[in-house]
């Protein structure tokens, strides 16, 4: 088992993709890794409430740790009490911690 | 232990006309060269670097012909042929309706579903 | 044995295009500010980056004047955040892919900026604690 940590920079209102990252977040933690998704730029638009948003609760309930990055939600005045359940903010650092603690990190 | 790598490219045709190549497919190319232990997962678009006949020949501006044009489908034949293990992503490919005789020779078919095991045989996972 | 961790970063974004040249510039201050060594191999339009001849603006829209302004410059930042890690004991070292320099005409860097080749960047990933490649798209 190892851990990852997926950023996700894209947002699916533009990127197909995403959904397919959001697959592999799932994937890896079906092969029983721990997997934290941190949402950053736009990707943290879909973590606000909305139709875009079922997708990472989900993911949530599957056992990942779904974070979005503080800074990139206030940007975008996106306030906490508007995040979808089970997304948590957070600080950038997180990706620093991981990458220092030598967890898989790949950036999209 | 010796790192081991891989380079998973999704970005694909940009700037290939520019630079003559895909650059990611190059610096594996060049990395390689330097003793690296790094494969390529084609996912995206870039399953289509795998497919053979590409031809971006005839570019002209004014009087000034290119005269060396990117080679894809080559450059990935190349990587394999140097010993790298160059993956294509089936979903991906279905999805754009190519058919694994449309392929190069030597690419390793893995689906979507079976990232996550792929991705536990190396150290770091690059995604280009 | 020092703890002290070691980050590469690979970049290939160009300054103002992208906001993932602004969150890579900030996850690297924050791991400079922890004191740690730092790489970057900057690939392709990232090489345009630590481009010593970006110079500042007046903005009319804003009823500013350059100095009013103040409009960011990547290299002045990246000197910024060199001086920081210096300051708390690690240090940035800095690589720009010398093919790409030439191609762009951006040779006018930082002073500590090196040219190199993606060998440059494979040795540095085998002697870090990790690697984050931030692509382009």
């Amino acid at each position: 088992m190892a851990k990852y940590l997926l950023i996700e920079s894209r947002d699916p209102f533009d990127s197909n993709d995403v959904a397919n990252f959001y697959e592999m977040a799932s994937g890896l933690i079906r092969e029983g890794n721990e997997v934290t998704l941190f949402l950053v730029q736009n990707g943290v638009l879909p973590a606000r409430r909305s139709g875009a948003s079922p997708p990472l609760t989900s993911l949530t309930r599957r056992g990942a740790e779904v974070l979005a990055d503080d800074f990139s939600l206030r940007e975008r005045g996106i306030t906490e009490d508007r995040l979808a359940e089970g997304i948590q903010p957070s600080a950038l650092d997180i990706v620093v911690d991981h990458l220092a603690n030598g967890s898989k990190v790949i950036w999209h | 232990m010796a790192l081991k790598v891989l380079n998973i490219v999704e970005s694909a045709y940009r700037a290939t006309l520019e630079e003559q190549d895909d650059t990611i497919l190059w610096t594996t190319t060049a990395m390689r060269g330097a003793g690296a232990d790094v494969d390529v997962l084609l996912r995206g678009n870039a399953v289509n670097y795998g497919v053979r006949g590409q031809d971006a020949s005839g570019l002209q501006f004014g009087e000034r012909k290119q005269t060396h044009p990117p080679r894809l489908d080559n450059d990935v034949k190349r990587l394999i042929d140097k010993g790298a293990k160059v993956y294509v992503l089936t979903d991906d490919a279905a999805d754009r309706g190519l058919e694994p005789t449309d392929l190069v020779d030597g690419l390793e078919p893995i689906s979507r579903s079976n990232i996550g095991k792929l991705c536990a045989d190396y150290d770091q996972i690059w995604h280009w | 044995m020092s703890d002290k961790k070691t980050i590469t970063f690979a970049l290939m974004d160009p300054p103002y295009e992208n906001a993932r040249s602004t969150t890579a510039l900030r996850l690297i201050n924050i791991a400079a500010q922890r004191g740690y060594n730092v790489n970057v191999f900057a690939y392709e339009g990232a090489v345009g980056l630590p481009f010593t001849k970006q110079s500042p603006h007046p903005n009319a829209v804003h009823g500013h004047d350059a100095d009013e302004e103040d409009h960011p410059l990547p290299h002045v930042w990246i000197e910024a955040i060199a001086a920081s890690a210096e300051a708390a004991g690690g240090k940035l070292d800095w690589i720009n892919c010398g093919l790409c320099v030439d191609e762009r005409g951006v040779h006018e860097a930082l002073d500590f900026v090196r040219r190199g080749s993606p060998a440059d960047l494979w040795q540095w990933a085998e002697s870090s604690d990790n690697t984050l490649v931030i692509p382009t798209k």
